[in-house]
């Protein structure tokens, strides 16, 4: 497949992570992930990047944006990406590349990689050893009110209906409010503690539910960078389901690469709640 | 809890893969917006933008 592809100086090249340059043994020996050139390193100095010669039919800019913006290729290329970089990750320190990271030229990926080079190396010796767990906590719907709720039952509802629909619909949101603060105050008190076990945290913004179909509301989505020695303390301090208040729901990701934290303190400061 | 197979969901490795992961050389910026696709706003490609790493795309910035 590569033999016979012409890997001139326009050949666009898909980069999926960064290791350093003498982990030669972490290249995965695998298909190509994206119907490519298959994977292959292209080192500059002291780091090399697991890169795959791509079809510039869909990852030259204008395809890739399009492409971008349909969910199913997204798809794809994430698992694909992902795919890569935990195998990598499985192998040696790996720092991963954003999503479609695409340099044209074996120049441009050695370009790359020289423009980057001091934070590529804080990152490595920072995230040796380490991996990301992320813990979401999702608030759901508080109980329904005794007496069949609020629902069918309008202002019409028999005598004196209008008032109590009233009343009951305050109350009902009363109880919504406080349901909504106890969550966010259970979040803040979880995201504290596990900070004490992590080297780092990262919030990210809650999930959009059109995507992760998850119920209830979404409450904490961080990613903690935790070091293997403290991975069981980490985990430990994570509340088992009957530890936390009722219509609660705790998810624990990982271990992952540590996609959140490739970025050094003095860049992108991990929001702190 | 999935850590390297296919049963991870989308929704967190794009959490990941849209925020987490180096950019090089550039304000790549990615965002899912509250529309029913996936909408993602690719100002610029990566590695197109710092002068001090020359873009590997010949097409000038739009």
């Amino acid at each position: 497949m590569t033999e016979d592809r012409p890997l001139d100086g326009d050949t666009l090249f898909y980069v999926y992570t960064v290791i350093e340059a003498s982990a030669t043994d972490a290249l995965p020996d695998m298909p190509p992930p994206l119907g490519g050139g298959g994977l292959r390193l292209v080192s500059a100095g002291r780091h090399a990047a697991v890169v795959e010669a791509v079809d510039a039919l869909h990852f030259e800019e204008e395809p890739l944006r399009g492409h971008l913006e349909d969910l199913e290729w997204l798809s794809a290329v994430a698992r694909a990406h992902h795919g890569v970089v935990a195998a990598v990750g499985g192998a040696t320190t790996t720092v991963p590349m954003r999503l479609a990271t695409v340099c044209r030229g074996e120049e441009g990926v050695r370009r790359l990689l020289a423009g980057a080079d001091e934070r590529i190396a804080e990152a490595l010796v920072r995230l040796a050893g380490a991996q990301e767990w992320g813990v979401k906590l999702y608030a759901g719907q508080p109980p329904e009110p005794p007496g069949g709720g609020t629902v069918g039952g309008g202002p019409a509802a028999g005598a004196g209906g209008g008032r109590d629909y009233l009343r009951r619909r305050l109350k009902d949101r009363d109880v919504r409010e406080a349901s909504r603060t106890r969550a966010a105050r259970t979040a803040r008190d979880l995201h504290r503690e596990l900070s004490r076990h992590a080297a780092a945290a990262v919030l990210h913004p809650p999930q959009d539910r059109r995507l992760s179909r998850a119920e209830g509301l979404h409450v904490l989505n961080a990613a903690y960078l935790v070091p293997a020695a403290g991975r069981e303390a980490f985990l430990d301090a994570v509340p088992p389901p009957d530890a936390l208040d009722a219509g609660l729901r705790l998810e624990v990701t990982g271990p992952w690469v540590p996609y959140s934290f490739t970025a050094g303190a003095d860049e992108e400061a991990g929001a702190a709640l | 809890m999935t850590g390297d197979d296919g049963g991870i969901a989308l929704v967190d490795l794009l959490d990941r893969l849209l925020a987490g992961g180096v950019v090089l050389a550039g304000d790549l910026t990615l965002r899912i917006a509250d529309v029913d696709l996936v909408r993602i706003d690719l100002k610029a490609l990566v590695s197109s933008v710092d002068d001090a790493v020359p873009s590997p795309w010949k097409q000038v910035e739009p």
